[in-house]
């Protein structure tokens, strides 16, 4: 009995930490290139209805799951466009990118809301996949153990490859990088596409696995909680796996306390508990003066005009 | 190879400052007309719908008003943040908090009369609005927490709260278990302007608030010292403004309003708090904010602007089946063409060739 409910809490909360991990992820990319893209919200809508749309027309949530990269990618560009082509404030731009995804992602879903779809799926057979005991390390879709590698990646690309050490300069120094001849406006493209199609792609999981059905703004937020771990991170992939999977023990938290009908607090009030647990991280990383602004990359939300 | 190419002005184009907002509106009303053609409604038909009808129908004009003042008021409160390159996204919270502590003085006072009350319910308001923004100032102050991802953080927790409170304990007891609270009386309830109209008196307290924003930003020095933060911060610091004090005072008059707004909508053509209350204002009022300006005046008339959307968005709702959320996507890609064409303000378009035969010169 205890170890059931030990091994359901632990599932749960590696699939809510996946979505939010895959979007920071994204966005530390970009952010570590020197790009505040506040869009994450909007992106995720926008590749949870490409995906669900993509999904259900071809019967394959994998498909689904490529379309949603496309379509956050696609959001990602106009962003793009906007900041580094037009050099627009990049705060304003990416609230317009928020607005517009939860206005998109309405429009689109609107002929699908309440339609379920076929779900990702365990990836390894039933076998291990509904073991009692074991599920809890093979249980999972590919996106759960996807998202991990993905973090080891992200991490070995910033830190040990000629490409992301190019790309942690431009976040630094935008003038000395582009004075030794590297595109700083190239660089921070490719950074904020990366940051699109994983928030494309994490959305996707919101309407592909975990609802799994199309309603709106069915990611709750969980956009602005990717943006704030980037920062609890302290921009880096390790503790962003580590950040990751404490929301998602909240948010678990507060799923079985309200499956079991939890009598002390009342669903809202549970519902409340994420923000409010991500209000108290992001004060307790700033505490101590200075941290949060010295780990910051240098450049971060500022314009960039070679001429 | 680009024909044409970006060139920096040497100095802002004031004429630009005018003319990009209108553009950003025609641009959208022309890529409205090809989305949502392509999307298979009627495009032309929906434009005239949403952009046209509300303005050509006078006895809509009204309904424009009551939608406008919510926008306007939470816009001025966070344009004075934007100046200032504080930015305070949370004006949905705050502006559901504003309508929460106003109501509390309501169901306070449900059974007695008196004038007293309204004015007792609309500071109320603008308190709880302005404790809510005190959170992200403190935080910000205090320890240097983002007030972008604090103030929004709270939105979704005041939504919470405002559902806790309708469902819960302020659930109207005569109400058949219908969450929402007691219908406000008539001394708690705001007056109409004339009798029988819509025009209720949130209106003229929006236009003069409009007013006085406008006089405190640009004849006051606290009007000039939040100018300063924002453009040159080191400079205000070298000047002796203090960047704390601005982020204060800025999130307070933010918050202020946008409590303002909420027990305004509450009082006015609510007459109760229902799960329903919470209807974005807040994010659309980013949208007014920007398309304005900054500028009261100018925010008067975008407010005005995105009153029409959501109005002309109700008709073709009806008219043409159009999806509620078209009217989301017409004031985002609004915000987009206004952000885009923004760049005709420091920069104008010139043919390459002009651009080179300069540059060789």
């Amino acid at each position: 009995m205890t170890s059931a409910l030990l091994v359901s809490f632990a599932m749960t909360l590696a699939m809510a930490a996946t979505p939010i991990l895959l979007a920071s992820l994204g966005e530390l990319v970009a952010e570590k290139a020197g790009v505040l893209n506040l869009g994450v919200e909007g992106m995720m809508l926008i590749g949870a209805v490409t995906g669900f749309a993509a999904a259900t027309l071809t019967g394959s949530a994998y498909l689904g799951c490529l379309a949603a990269i496309l379509g956050g990618l696609a959001a990602s560009l106009v962003f793009a466009g906007l900041t580094l082509g037009l050099s627009s404030n990049q705060v304003a731009t990416g609230l317009a990118l928020t607005i517009f995804g939860v206005g998109a992602s309405s429009l689109i879903g609107a002929p699908f809301v309440g339609k379920t779809v076929a779900r990702i799926g365990p990836l390894f057979p039933a076998a291990l996949a509904e073991h009692p005991l074991l599920r809890v390390v093979f249980g999972y879709d590919l996106l759960v153990y996807g998202a991990l590698a993905l973090a080891a990646a992200v991490g070995w690309f910033l830190k040990h490859t000629r490409p992301g050490l190019i790309l942690r300069a431009v976040g630094e120094s935008d003038t000395s990088a582009h004075s030794i001849g590297y595109s700083v406006l190239a660089v921070r493209t490719a950074a904020v596409a990366f940051g699109g199609g994983m928030a494309g792609l994490a959305g996707a999981y919101f309407s592909l696995e975990l609802t799994p059905m199309w309603a709106d703004r069915l990611t709750a937020g969980r956009g602005w909680i990717a943006l704030a771990l980037v920062v609890f991170a302290s921009w880096r992939p390790g503790r962003l796996v580590a950040g990751a999977y404490l929301f998602g023990a909240v948010m678990t938290l507060e799923l079985h306390a309200k499956a079991a009908g939890f009598g002390l607090l009342p669903p809202e009030i549970l519902a409340m508990l994420p923000y409010l647990a991500t209000i108290a991280v992001l004060t307790l990383i700033s505490v101590r003066p200075g941290r949060v602004s010295a780990a910051a990359p240098a450049c971060l939300g500022k314009s960039f005009s070679p001429a | 190879m680009p024909l044409l190419r970006l060139e920096r002005r040497r100095e802002p184009s004031r004429a630009m400052q005018y003319a990009t907002p209108l553009l950003a509106v025609a641009l959208t009303v022309m890529a409205g007309t090809v989305v949502f053609g392509l999307m298979g409604y009627d495009g032309l038909g929906a434009v005239r719908q949403i952009f046209v009808a509300p303005l050509a129908d006078p006895q809509r004009w009204p309904e424009l008003l009551v939608k406008a003042s919510p926008l306007v008021l939470i816009a001025i409160g966070l344009s004075i943040g934007f100046r200032a390159n504080v930015w305070n996204i949370g004006g949905e919270g705050q502006y559901l908090a504003g309508a929460v502590a106003g109501t509390a003085v309501a169901l306070a006072t449900w059974t007695r009369e008196g004038a007293w009350i309204l004015p007792v319910m609309g500071l109320a308001g603008i308190l709880g609005g302005m404790a809510w923004a005190a959170i992200p100032a403190f935080l910000r102050t205090r320890f240097g927490v983002s007030e972008i991802l604090t103030s929004l953080m709270l939105t979704y927790v005041a939504v919470q709260g405002l559902f806790f409170l309708v469902r819960g304990p302020w659930r109207d007891p005569d109400g058949f278990n219908f969450p929402q609270t007691r219908m406000f009386n008539a001394a708690q309830t705001l007056p109409a302007v004339s009798e029988g109209s819509l025009v209720h008196l949130g209106i003229p307290i929006a236009v003069l608030v409009a007013c006085l924003a406008w006089i405190v930003l640009e004849r006051t020095i606290a009007g000039y010292e939040v100018k300063v933060v924002g453009l040159a911060p080191a400079a205000a610091r070298h000047g002796g403004f203090s960047e704390r004090r601005t982020i204060w005072l800025t999130l307070l008059a933010g918050g202020g309003l946008a409590g303002l707004a909420g027990i305004l909508e509450a009082a006015g053509p609510f007459g109760q708090l229902t799960p329903q209350f919470p209807a974005g204002y807040g994010y659309t009022a980013i949208v007014v904010a920007f398309l304005g300006r900054l500028h009261p005046v100018g925010i008067l008339l975008a407010g005005l602007v995105l009153a029409v959307t959501y109005v002309g968005g109700e008709l073709a709702q009806t008219a043409i089946g159009l999806p509620q959320a078209a009217t989301g996507m017409f004031q985002a890609m609004l915000l987009f063409f206004l952000l885009a064409t923004d760049v005709l303000i420091r920069f104008r378009i010139v043919p390459v060739r002009v651009a080179r035969a300069r540059a060789a010169a």
